[in-house]
This record gives structure tokens, sequence and C-alpha cells, in this order.
């Protein structure tokens, strides 16, 4: 993963930490908390500092990385009329939604955690800009347009206007394209200022690495002030280590709707963190009849590419995941017994035995013998839920030392009575699937 | 540039990593290439001057720098770099290596994870600057036959397993590193073998891409056809399909996207690379494998069809006369056992018919008719170069010089005083010689030391007093007992005659005799004595032979200048051991009354 979302309030936290740097001429308040119950955003109100939770009017939402909030009718601004929502009814509110199960017009579903409460901006549509930036290809593209809100997402193309900058595009001639490109039919009394803030907007995104950033609307008041009223914003992960300090404490949720992972997908995440090895795991079907067991990121795509072409579909298969990069013996049979475990609580449905795919490319450098023998203790330490479920085993391998590591997983089997087929690099890497289901 | 690699083809490699370099010099050894692929090592933190590695059943010394200008100044042919610095300085390094001008044709980045804008900066500034950049994020390529980049292949069993220890027929370009090896494999169980192939790196933003890749092989005669493999995420793959469409490609291409699988879940399930996701429908590894087919791609109906495919078109090629038989090369087996040398040794050698002195036979070097004297056989011993007539005629002035200077300097007196007890000539003259240092015969060394700095950094002499005068340390090399200006020290006077009718220039010592000028105005015996001209004049004499500053800094550091007075004082030491001897001298006590007793009772604590 390169790319990251972060929360509204996370992306504000960052621009408000950076403002006098980067827009210099222009205010802006960072009025925003982050709360996860009612009590929270109370007590947060009772702080030095956050006394305008208790004297202004507020507007409340959820900060959960999707969008159309006000679509969805996640917004709070208004009780009886836009701008006069009270702590306490924001706080109310926060509780009533955390009640209850949200669905998104999308489908996505799931239980709102987190919210942001801001002031209540009083302003008129004129005042509403749209600006964002990404990379598009190898380039980054600046968007500006006259039109924020909802406006601008249903006319994109009339009313966006784009500006391509290469990477490697000096300072001036970055600015001198943003001038270019400014929408037209901003007014003359905003041009200017929206003009040096675009320039300012784009060099804020590029320095501290943002992968994606959008401000819509970003609302021009009188003197100057600057109100962000949604953000949206992505982080190049990678570029972590050195914006330490100017990133500050950033947390990466998980998308909502998202089912929450696994015990045994966090264990196996956990064993992955500690280790400079790779494993990964994501269930995809926990009562599929395939379990693929794959050493390297790229065969792993491939073997679970091939049993969908070759089944038709995904139903039979029940997980994705890969272990490389030279695990230890320990490693492998932890990731072994998760899956062994994983693939025993229910029979297949239809009777039929199950399949354990052992498979991988051909080794660059990881020891297969060494990874094997972690493979072979989960046998002998499972061997009975094995049985149980009649589990056949197809294993492919190649790599240093690949002929010892294939002798000893065929003896322990057949000392273990466990049904096995053990291949080389003379087979085709993904041959064992089409042998597995010909069966 | 059709090849990226030939047989000729030598890399700088950025960080000592010890395995990758020597399964490098493993595949130079199987194959025969002539020089090792590894020119150099650079490694920053390192204070080793070479890494030793096998080379078949025998051992070499690679080079290791500090730094890649260093590298690429010594090996000024070695234009392939193989940056295996951390995610966090790959782009540093890479910058760096591309600011030397004409040296790196491509630079292969392995570290994965590099941030995205930088990665970006790099690829442009490479492509702006003519420089292939391989990765980041792969484990590099190969050209079989002449060049294996790294770990690429795997061990040298598989190598050979996969016929990649020589040149096959197809161009293979892939993303992934893990499967590289194993489509080396399946085109070598399916057809003759790759003649080049690239793993182009799996992070988002990589420096050569696919169709690069792709359009340098259908210039490369050897390669006959191409396999790509491809992932879902991006839009490279259709670059390919246009060159194919308008004819920029005319050679058969077999591709495969893997990740057909990605389609089946709606979000949330990575699969693959950081690379690996497709944003639109265009994207997707189904689609681009039927945008692939319908411009006559050869696309199989699944990754496991992809073996016949391949031998499909081998067997068409062939069958056309394309593609001829390859006649397989004698391969040199790395021995399976092999023991580490735990000495080294570079300037004689004994195993031949004569022993020889950096090459020569010690008759061609000993009696006089040869011409040579023993500083041509210092020159051959402790430099390893012959030294033109000049400069070992100067080195047997100094030895000359510095041969004795009377019974009463420290350690000629620590070795009669050592003969008196009744020692050996060997006991005796080592007591004598472990007075050498600092104060006695040290001041070559220092003077060599200082007089360089001072001229390095353009000091004025003034300047110079002033600076020693700051580190507290008498100027070393000036300063005599008796001998003034106007009493001039007539060894030193030989000296400079010498070396102003014989060396070719004496900057130097022009510069510590306008030092001279200034210490001898304050006081009439600071002059320039024998020690600092003999140091100062070496620093000329290896400055017109041609060495490099930091070499000759390593010459003093390492203690060379004192060398010379070891050797020459060791002649005087030894005459007054056996003089002492000769003359059968009773054991030595030092008389009383030289002494001064100041001898307190030790106070309790």
């Amino acid at each position: 993963m390169a790319q990251r979302a972060i929360r509204e309030y996370d992306g504000k936290a960052i621009f408000s930490k950076h403002w006098e740097k980067y827009f210099s001429g222009f205010h802006y308040g960072f009025k925003s908390v982050l709360v996860t119950s009612g009590q929270e955003l109370l007590d947060k109100a009772q702080e030095h500092g956050f006394e305008w939770l208790k004297q202004e009017a507020l507007v409340a939402k959820p900060d959960m990385l999707f969008g159309k909030r006000g679509k969805n009718d996640l917004v709070l601004f208004k009780s009886s009329k836009p701008g006069d929502v009270t702590l306490e009814e924001a706080a109310a509110w926060i509780d009533a939604k955390m009640a209850v199960t949200t669905t998104l017009l999308t489908g996505q579903h799931g239980h709102l955690t987190h919210f942001i409460v801001e002031p209540f901006t009083p302003h008129s549509q004129e005042q509403e800009y749209y600006i964002s930036a990404t990379t598009v290809g190898e380039d980054d593209v600046l968007y500006m347009s006259a039109e924020g809100g909802m406006e601008v997402e249903e006319g994109w193309d009339e009313k966006v206007n784009e500006v391509t900058i290469p990477i490697n595009m000096s300072d001036a001639d970055m600015e001198h394209a943003v001038r270019a490109k400014v929408p037209s039919d901003i007014s003359s009394s905003d041009k200017e200022a929206f003009t040096s803030f675009a320039i300012q907007f784009f060099r804020f995104y590029r320095d501290l690495n943002f992968a994606y950033l959008e401000i819509n609307p970003i609302v021009m008041l009188e003197n100057n002030n600057m109100a962000i009223l949604d953000l949206v914003a992505r982080l190049d992960d990678t570029a972590g280590f050195m914006m330490v300090d100017e990133w500050g404490e950033i947390e990466y949720p998980t998308a909502f709707g998202m089912e929450d992972q696994s015990p045994e997908e966090k264990a196996i995440a956990e064993a992955d963190s500690k280790s400079g090895a790779s494993l990964k795991l994501t269930i995809l079907n926990p009562l599929g009849r395939i379990w693929t067991m794959v050493a390297g990121g790229g065969a792993s795509v491939v073997y679970a590419d091939t049993i969908a072409d070759l089944t038709g579909d995904v139903s039979q298969l029940a997980n994705y995941g890969e272990y490389s990069g030279g695990p230890t013996t320990g490693e492998t049979k932890f990731y072994a017994d998760t899956l062994i475990d994983l693939m025993t609580r229910t029979p297949d449905a239809e009777g039929r035995d199950k399949i354990l795919i052992i498979g991988g490319a051909i080794a660059n450098f990881t020891d297969v013998a060494k990874t094997f023998t972690g493979i072979i203790q989960s046998f002998e330490e499972n061997i009975e839920k094995m049985r149980e479920h009649n589990i056949q085993v197809y294993v492919r391998r190649g790599g240093p030392n690949y002929e010892k590591g294939l002798k000893d997983i065929k003896e322990a089997a057949d000392r273990l009575g466990l049904y096995i087929e053990v291949y080389g690099p003379q087979t085709h890497v993904t041959d064992i699937v089409r042998m597995a289901l010909e069966k | 540039m059709s090849k990226l690699f030939t047989k000729e083809t030598q890399a700088i490699f950025w960080n000592n990593n010890k395995s990758a370099i020597q399964r490098m010099l493993d595949y130079d050894y199987t194959i025969s290439r002539e020089t090792p692929s590894v020119a150099a090592i650079v490694a920053p933190t390192s204070n080793n001057k070479f890494e030793k590695f096998f080379y078949g059943p025998d051992e070499v010394m690679i080079s290791v720098y500090k730094s890649t200008a260093e590298a690429a100044q010594a090996f000024p042919n070695a234009d392939v770099l193989l940056n295996f610095a951390s995610f966090r300085t790959a782009y540093d390094v890479t910058m760096e290596a591309i600011e030397i001008k004409g040296q790196f044709k491509t630079i292969m980045v392995t570290a994965e994870g590099i941030p995205e804008r930088l990665a970006r900066k790099m690829n442009q500034t490479a492509r702006d600057s003519g420089v292939t950049v391989i990765g980041p994020a792969t484990v590099g390529g190969i050209a079989p036959g002449a060049f294996k980049i790294a770990n690429v292949g795997g061990t040298i069993t598989n190598i050979v397993n996969s016929k990649l220890h020589r040149a096959g027929s197809c161009g293979l370009v892939t993303r992934s590193g893990g499967l590289f090896n194993e489509l080396s494999n399946i085109i070598a169980i399916n057809a003759d073998g790759i003649a080049e192939g690239v793993a182009i790196g799996g992070d988002r933003f990589v420096g050569s891409v696919f169709i690069d890749n792709l359009l340098r092989m259908e210039e490369n005669p050897d390669v006959k056809y191409m396999l790509l493999l491809g992932e879902v995420g991006g839009t490279e793959e259709y670059k390919v399909i246009d060159a194919v469409k308008s004819g920029k490609i005319k050679k058969p291409i077999i591709a495969w996207c893997i990740g057909t699988i990605a389609k089946q879940f709606s979000s949330g399930v990575q699969f693959g690379h950081a690379g690996a996701s497709a944003n639109a429908d265009a994207e997707t590894a189904e689609a681009k494998n039927r945008a692939m087919a319908e411009v006559g791609i050869h696309v199989p109906e699944s990754f496991n069809d992809l073996p016949a495919t391949i031998n499909e078109v081998y067997e068409e090629l062939r069958a056309k006369g394309v593609i001829t038989d390859i006649e397989e090369p004698e391969l040199k087996i790395v021995p399976k056992v092999r023991r580490a040398k735990e000495f080294i040794c570079t300037i004689s050698d004994d195993r031949g018919d004569e022993a020889t002195y950096a090459g020569f036979p010690i008759s061609s070097v000993a009696t006089p008719d040869t011409g040579k004297g023993i500083g041509d056989v210092i020159s051959l011993l402790w430099f390893k170069k012959q030294y033109p007539k000049w400069a070992s005629e100067f080195i047997e002035t100094v030895l000359k010089t510095v041969a004795d200077h009377g019974p009463a300097v420290s350690g000629a007196h620590n070795a009669k005083v050592t003969a008196r007890a009744g020692k050996s000539v060997v006991e005796s003259l080592v007591t004598g010689l472990l007075t050498i240092g600092p104060r006695f015969g040290g001041a070559i060394d220092g003077a060599a030391k200082y007089f360089k700095y001072a001229d390095d950094n353009n000091l004025s002499p003034k300047e110079f007093l002033g600076y020693m005068k700051k580190e507290g340390v008498p100027i070393p090399g000036i300063g005599h007992r008796i001998k003034s200006l106007r009493n001039p020290d007539l060894r030193v006077e030989g000296l400079k005659k010498f070396a102003k009718g014989n060396f070719p220039s004496t900057p130097l010592l022009d510069y510590a005799l306008t030092v001279e000028q200034l210490t001898t105005s304050k006081k009439d015996n600071l002059i320039l004595n024998v020690d600092g001209t003999i140091g100062i004049l070496m620093v000329d004499m290896w400055r017109a032979l041609g060495y490099s500053e930091s070499e000759i800094e390593d010459f003093i550091e390492s203690g060379t200048l004192n060398a010379f007075f070891i050797v020459g004082r060791s002649i005087g030491f030894i005459g007054h051991v056996l003089d002492e001897k000769r003359l059968g001298m009773p054991m030595y006590r030092h008389p009383m009354d030289d002494i001064l007793y100041n001898v307190e009772k030790a106070e309790e604590l």
C-alpha cells in the first residue's frame, strides 16, 4: 500500500500546522474536533481553547473516509433552520447515529464511530470554490473550479479547469501554468486571491507528500479568511519516514463498511509486522473448499487466478495470501497451523474432500527445505483434524534446497497417512491446481 | 543501444551485499567472463579498501570505495550502477550517480517503497539524462551468457536448469521479480531460454516500463520473440498495444496479465504489488488481456496455458527458420566446497621457478649489470611500481642521508646499552628501532603531513604558523640545534640540490622554503631541517609520479615515511652494535651522580 486515506480532521490538522508557511496572506481558524461519542464532545467543550463549541452554531458529520455525506443525510447543520445546532443537540445526534447500523447509498454498511464537529460557517454559494490535486500518470494535476459543493461534480467537464504539472517543472513555470488556467468565471474581486491560494495549495500538496488532496468547497470569506468545509486527503505513506514532524500523529483508518479482520487475519498481520519476511492472509470465504499456502506475491496471484479460471468463479477459493522473503521455520509453522485450523472448522457442504495447495514459484533465496520443515511440523500436530476433513495436499515448489524440501514433505505425509502429490520446477507452477480439480 | 548488457559490461555495486555479489561472480565464472561483472563496491561506512570473493576455486579482490564518484573515477568503463541502498537513501544514490556525466547507462534500484514523489523525480531525471532505470522494487535483469544482476535467477543450479547461462531467443519482461525465475524456467522447458530479461519492478512508479524494454528488444537481433507478464492496474500494456498496431513492434509477443481474479471482488483485497490495483475497467487484467489478443498478441486462455502458447510460438519460429538450434556452451563448474584464504600477498610470489618482486625475478634486479639499485627494489616491494631513475635514486639518497647520526641520539644509545648487556645483534637493533617514533625520527611524517595540509589549503606562511600555534604543535621539520641560514646543514643542501636538478617540479619544497623565510626571520636556527626536507620531498616525488592526494595521504597515514627512516637508520644502529661487540665493552651502569634523586615518602590516603 502506498496511498492511504486519512481522516478529514487529520488533513485539516496538517493544513493548520503549516498554514503560516504556505498560505501567507490568508487566515484559517482550524476550529475542528474529532470525537467518538456525544459525551466526548461535551467534555471537549469544557477544555480551554474549545469554548467555541458552546458559543457557536455547530456542524457535525461522520469522519470515516466515505464521501457524499450530505446525500446520505449524515451532516447535521440544522435543527429547525440552518445554523442553529447547539452543542447538546450535536452530542445527542452523534449518540443517536452511533446506536444504529448505517447503510450508505452505495450499500456499504457498518457502525459510525468517528465524528468531526466544527462551527457553522454562514456564506453564500458565490463564495464557494473547488480545488484539488492528485497524480495522473507521471504528472501532477491541479483542478480548479469557480463552483464548489455538489454542483461541480455534476458538471465536471464544463466547470473544472485542469493544469498538468510535470514532476520536474520549475516553480516559476508552475505558477505561470496555474495562472493561465484559473477559471475565467471567478469573480474579479476574488480572482487574484484565488490564484495565489491555488499556487500555494499546490506547493502544500506537493511538499507535504499528499497523493490526493481535495477541498470541496473552499469558501473565501471576508478579509481573506478561508473556510475548509469539506476535505478529502490521501497520503503517500512511503514518505512517512521523511514527514514524521510534518504530518504529526497520523492514523490510517480502515474504510467504512469493511468487515473487521478476523482474529486469524489479525494474528498473521501481527506476525508479519514483527518479521523481516512477508506473511499475508485474507480470508475470502471461510466455507471454501480450496485453501492456498503460496510463497511469493506474484505466485499467490497466479494461483488465485488459476483457481478462479478453472472452477469458473471464486466460490470454492477460501483464502488469498502469501508467505515469502525467507520466513523462519517457526513463522512458516504458525502460518500453516492457522490455515489448517481454519480449513478444518466446517466440513464441505457437498461432502467433498478439501484441497490444500502448497504452491510457489522458483525461489530466489528462500531455503525451501527450511520452510517446509515448518509445514511438516504443523502436519504432525494437526494430523487428526486433517484426516477428519480428508485434506488432499498438492505441493509445487523450486529454489534453493528444493529437492530436500520436497522429499521431506512427501516422506512426512506418507508416514502420517496424508494424501499428497509433490512436484518440482519441471511441472508448470499452477498445474497442481488443474490436477487437484481433475481428481 | 539494442542490448542492455554485454559480456564486457561491468557494474558498480552500491552496498556491500556480499551474497548477491558472490552470486554474480559465480555466474561470471560459470560463463567464463574475462572480467568480473562487479568492478567496485561502494560502501560509505566501510573502512575496508577491498572485499574478497570467490571466483571459481580462487579468490579475487574487489575494491571498496566510500562514494560512487570515487568508484566511477577508478572504473570509468563501469556503466551500470546496482543501487542496493535502502528506500531511505536509494533516491539520493541514484541522483548522485546521474550527476556523474557520461558514466552510467543503466541504474538498477532494488529498494521497495521509495516515496512516490522522489521515485517520479528520479525516473524523470534519468529519462532526461538518457539513463535507463530498472526498478525500483525489482530483482533486476539478466542478459544470459553476458551479465546478471545480483540475485536474478536464484542459485547457480537453477540458473543452469533454466538455461540462464547462455542466450536463448526470448525477450522477457515482467513486473514481478518472483515470477521472473519461474518464467525463465517455463521458457527453458518449452522453448530455448531467454536472450534478455528485465523485471521492471513492483512499485507504482518505475523507471523503465514495458514498452521501453520491448522497443529495445525489438532492436536486439538476438531476441526473436517477446514475453510480457503484466499485472492488473495501470495502463502500460496499452502502450505496447499501440506499438504493435503502429508496426513499431513486429516481432511476435506473448503476453498475459495476472490478477484476473481481482474483478471478482468489489474492493478491499489487494492482489499483488503496490502498483496493482485497477482504477478503471480498462485497467483490469481481463480487459488488458482481451485488448492485447485483439491486436494479434499471443494471449493464452489462462496462466496455466502459458507454457503451451510459448511452445507454439517457439516451434512456429523454428519451422520458419527464424530460430535455429543453439549449441550448448561448455560450463565451468563452481566448486561446492571452497575455503577463504587467510592471508593475501600482492607484492611477491615464490611459487614459480624463481621468486619475484612484484613480477620481476630477483635475478633481474639484483646484480649490478641489471642497473637496478636498492631504490628500485623498494619501489617494487613497497609500492608495486617501477619508479623512474630519479625517484629510486632519491630514495637511495634518503637512505644514505639518514643512515646514522652518531652515538648520542637516543636510538643509537639504546642499541649500544643493550649490546653491552650481552644481547644479540637483532635484540640490540630492535631496542634502537623501538625508540623511533614521534620524537625520534617522526618529524619526517609530521613535516609531510602538516606542510601538505598547509599547501593543500592554500595557507600563507603566516596563516600556517598561526594554525600550528593553535594546534599547540611546534612545526615538525623546522629547527636545528646548531645549524642556521648562515651555517647551513649540508645534508639538506644536498637533498635540495638533487631535487632541483632531478625532480620534474618541487611545489611543496618551494612552499616550505617560503615558510622557512618567515621562521628564520624570527629566529636564526628555525631552518628547514633534514627530517623536514625528506618528508616534504617525498610528497613532491609522489606528486610527480602521479599519485592522487588521497593516495599520498594514505602513505603518510600508514607510516611509509617512517619506514624510510627505519631502513636507513638500521644501518647505523647495526654499526653501533657491531662496534660494541668489537670493543667488548662491559655492562653499562649509569653513574649515580648523573641522576637527581628526589623521592618523598608516599602519603597514606
